[in-house]
């Protein structure tokens, strides 16, 4: 189950990640489109995030914020770039309250997500992550290997 | 907290595009195994003594590899440091989403088995 197979091109800063599961295309879009859902798995365990807005149309934006173990607020947004439910989203991610206005030093991505339904049942999900240059793969991995770091911690802290 | 330096991005830039070419991929594999003279490294490939030249100085400019002169020869050999990071990279973005895609099989689960589940 989840994740089959990882591609990756360094030359165009791409990734792809390619997962299996056995539920049908619609409940899998479900995970994606609806906000509750989303909540309970685009943060890590100590930064839940919070979907304040959502409207998935062309155009439209999703704001989000994560509540750190300190009650620290990091709010983030997708901005729709493309919808055609149940099978594809794409969207640019960003850092910040306001998607008209990306925080100063915080790259984007372009994230585009694509729903098949697999031979012999359930569903195959390819999720291509781009970054729009070096610089801006080094930021947000910068930032997802600190996320990374408390969330692990948070899970130990969790056990004693 | 944070156990990570950044890289000068302009770097980052010419290890990404050294890495691009797969005749450079194949000679860092090549030098990172066992240290070759420009010239030995040629006769490896069907292009030509120039071509492979070009390829070594992408790749040293870089720092993927280093060249030493050695009598009259210039020996080139991989530089291991130089491909952790790039590979590092690439790891790193690599767990935010698997640990991502841990979770988004759990809320589907979750879905299937109801609202309780989340109690």
């Amino acid at each position: 189950m989840a994740v089959t197979r990882i591609d990756r091109d360094a030359q165009a800063l791409t990734m792809t990640v390619h997962a299996e599961f056995d539920a049908p295309l619609e409940r899998v879009w479900q995970v994606w489109a609806d906000p509750r859902q989303l909540e309970r798995w685009w943060g890590p365990p100590t930064y839940p995030a919070t979907v304040a807005d959502h409207d998935l149309a062309v155009g439209g934006a999703v704001r989000y914020f994560m509540t750190g173990p300190e009650g620290d607020v990091h709010w983030g947004w997708w901005r729709i770039r493309e919808v055609e439910p149940p099978r594809r989203l794409a969207f640019e991610d960003g850092f910040g309250e306001d998607p008209a206005a990306p925080a100063e030093g915080m790259p984007t991505m372009q994230v585009a997500v694509t729903l098949a339904e697999r031979d012999g049942g359930g569903t195959a999900m390819a999720i291509a992550s781009r970054f729009a240059s070096a610089e801006a793969m080094e930021q947000l991995l910068a930032m997802g290997m600190e996320e990374g770091i408390r969330a692990a911690v948070g899970q130990i802290d969790a056990l004693l | 907290m944070v156990a990570y330096t950044h890289p000068d991005a302009d770097a980052v830039d010419l290890l990404f595009h050294a890495l691009a070419d797969r005749t450079r991929r194949d000679i860092v594999a090549v030098v990172l195994r066992e240290e070759h003279s420009v010239s030995t490294l040629a006769r490896r490939y069907p292009t030509s003594f120039q071509a492979i030249q070009k390829h070594v100085a992408v790749l040293e400019r870089a720092g993927l590899v280093t060249k030493e002169a050695r009598g009259r020869e210039r020996l080139v050999r991989g530089d291991v440091d130089a491909i952790r990071r790039a590979q590092r990279l690439l790891d790193e973005l690599e767990v935010v989403w698997r640990e991502r895609i841990d979770r988004f099989g759990e809320a589907l689960a979750g879905l299937d088995q109801g609202a309780e589940a989340w109690q």
